[in-house]
């Protein structure tokens, strides 16, 4: 095996090894979808139609964005980026192993998802499942690259629980999961069009499942590619090996530029 | 640092000693590339550390202060993930010389301090480096981990390995190192071999006399070359510049005196003592 494929089966590992992990990538959204599956169908019967892209998205918000940036700040913390760089390990591989792995988790609980949630609550499957699998790798793909820029620019541990929840919060209560977007007020509305989740539950309904939705879901796709792109990219040029010899190639303020497509959404929508 | 020179041999096993802050790390870490140097010219085996770090990472192996592994990584995964990155097939013999073959599949985080060193030291030398760094390779390990250690240094420079070993340990660095540079606020403050160090201080060699009855109890009797005398738990000790005549005149004041000698140690000045002589005069020697 190349060093590539030991990385990424060591980091994959540790995503069901590590406690924190397990309970983000496992154990939390798949109790959530258990929990919410008998609440909100009860309580909210429409909550079927968008169950499925929904808890794919919040299992995706667990994974992405509360489990991705802590083990990144806890290594560089820990000195552990430090032996990656002296024995040759590229940044990139830092940063897009995790992310790669990630993913594959997602990819099995979403697969429970999907294959649990119309026999168990009556929720209807995809209508279009090449659409379905492509905007499920594209949500993943620009959470991940949110994930992955809160742990670069993170100063410590703190830190990435006050950024990872400033994305994790609204997108749960505004990010058009429990309440669809349509039902939200102008200004709320707006705020939600900064979310990934919101577009990431316009183009699955729009292309997926094909509901009705809010804006051309076409919109939220070149929104979550061009945000994820602009994310990676800049925790890429942001990344940092070590506490101690903190040199950036940049401000991390300068991580605010991953909005941007999110900012034009809000113009332009 | 403040204008450091020095140059290292191949298969030589050169040791930076210093006082906390002294720069041992610093300097460690400018060769290691980690740390970007404000000026001046590095170079390993050609190389320049922070220009050509591609190159550099089959050149060195390097054990680090501080710095870490993945907490849940197993032993045999820290073997194969840094084998792999150097392109080099998985060094299991080094585990077991090691003392952690029985430990393949803990975790990182489940072994002790002594056995994480051991660990961070096998994936360091597991590419087989022309040159190791060892930044304070014994902190936190028992006595036989410390032996084993050093004979796997001493096995390493018997191949051709080059060590450069920073040490707080100056029994070890007497012991290992071919040369050592004492560093002092950012300057070497001196360099040499251990016994080039040792010999250029005051210099003085302590002769420790244990007797039966009280023939050197008397401070006012003097012996050659002497320049300090003391007793301390029975013994009588004298620092002297010339130890032959110094120990055949308390020998003969012994016997002059009727006494019987029962213990007579004569010990040359030590590394440490000229460590601290040298780190307490500020350097300036």
């Amino acid at each position: 095996m190349n060093a590539f494929a030991i990385h990424f089966s060591f980091e994959f590992r540790t995503g069901m090894r590590d406690r924190t992990l397990l309970l983000m990538n496992y154990l939390l959204p798949l109790g959530l979808y258990g929990m919410l599956g008998f609440l909100m169908t009860e309580l909210n019967p429409s909550f079927r139609e968008t169950m499925i892209p929904a808890m794919i998205i919040v299992a995706i918000l667990f994974s992405m964005v509360l489990g991705l940036p802590s083990p990144l700040v806890t290594a560089r913390e820990a000195g552990i980026f430090r032996s990656y760089k002296i024995n040759g390990v590229p940044a990139t591989s830092i940063l897009t192993i995790p992310a790669l792995t990630t993913m594959l988790h997602m990819v099995v609980v979403a697969a429970i998802i999907t294959a649990t949630a119309p026999l168990f609550f009556g929720a209807p499957p995809p209508v279009n499942w090449p659409a379905f699998i492509l905007i499920f790798l594209l949500t993943a793909f620009a959470h991940a690259g949110l994930g992955m820029l809160i742990g670069v620019i993170s100063s410590s541990s703190r830190a990435t629980v006050l950024w990872s929840q400033l994305i994790f919060l609204p997108s749960m209560l505004i990010g058009g999961l429990m309440i669809p977007y349509s039902m939200l007020p102008g200004v709320l509305g707006k705020v939600g069009l900064l979310l990934p989740s919101t577009h990431a539950m316009n183009a699955f309904q729009g292309l997926a499942q094909n509901q009705v939705t809010a804006f051309a879901p076409l919109w939220s796709v070149i929104i979550l590619l061009a945000g994820g792109i602009l994310s990676f990219g800049l925790a890429n040029y942001l990344f940092c090996w070590d506490r101690l010899n903190t040199t950036r190639r940049g401000h991390p303020a300068l991580a605010l530029l991953a909005l941007l497509p999110y900012v034009l959404g809000v113009v332009l929508l | 640092m403040d204008g450091i020179s020095f140059e290292v041999q191949r298969g030589e096993i050169f040791g930076l000693l210093g006082p906390n802050g002294a720069g041992k790390t610093t300097t460690l870490e400018s060769l290691e590339g980690l740390r970007a140097p404000d000026g001046g010219i590095l170079q390993v085996m050609g190389v320049d550390p922070t220009r050509e770090s591609r190159k550099l990472r089959n050149l060195i192996g390097v054990q680090l202060q501080t710095s870490g592994l993945p907490d849940s990584m197993r032993v045999d995964e820290a073997m194969r993930f840094f084998c792999a990155y150097h392109g080099v097939a998985p060094r299991y013999d080094l585990l077991e010389r090691l003392g952690l073959s029985d430990k393949t599949s803990a975790q990182y985080h489940t072994l002790s301090s002594g056995l994480q060193r051991r660990l961070e030291l096998a994936v360091a030398v597991a590419h087989n480096p022309p040159v190791v760094l060892l930044d304070e390779p014994t902190a936190g390990l028992d006595v036989p981990s410390r032996i084993e250690l050093h004979d796997l240094m001493r096995e390493l420079q018997t191949g051709g390995t080059t060590i450069i070993l920073a040490t707080h340990d100056m029994a070890e660095a007497e012991k290992m190192a071919d040369r050592v540079a004492i560093l002092l606020r950012g300057r070497i403050a001196a360099t040499g071999t251990p016994r080039e160090l040792t010999a250029t201080g005051a210099g003085l060699t302590k002769v420790s006399v244990l007797t039966e009855g009280h023939s050197l109890s008397e401070t006012s009797v003097t012996f050659p070359a002497v320049s300090q005398q003391a007793f301390k738990d029975e013994y009588a000790i004298y620092y002297t510049t010339a130890p032959g005549p110094t120990v055949s005149a308390i020998i003969a004041r012994i016997e002059a005196q009727g006494d019987t000698l029962i213990d007579l140690r004569v010990e040359r000045p030590s590394l440490e003592e000229r460590f601290l002589e040298i780190t307490g005069t500020g350097g300036d020697q």
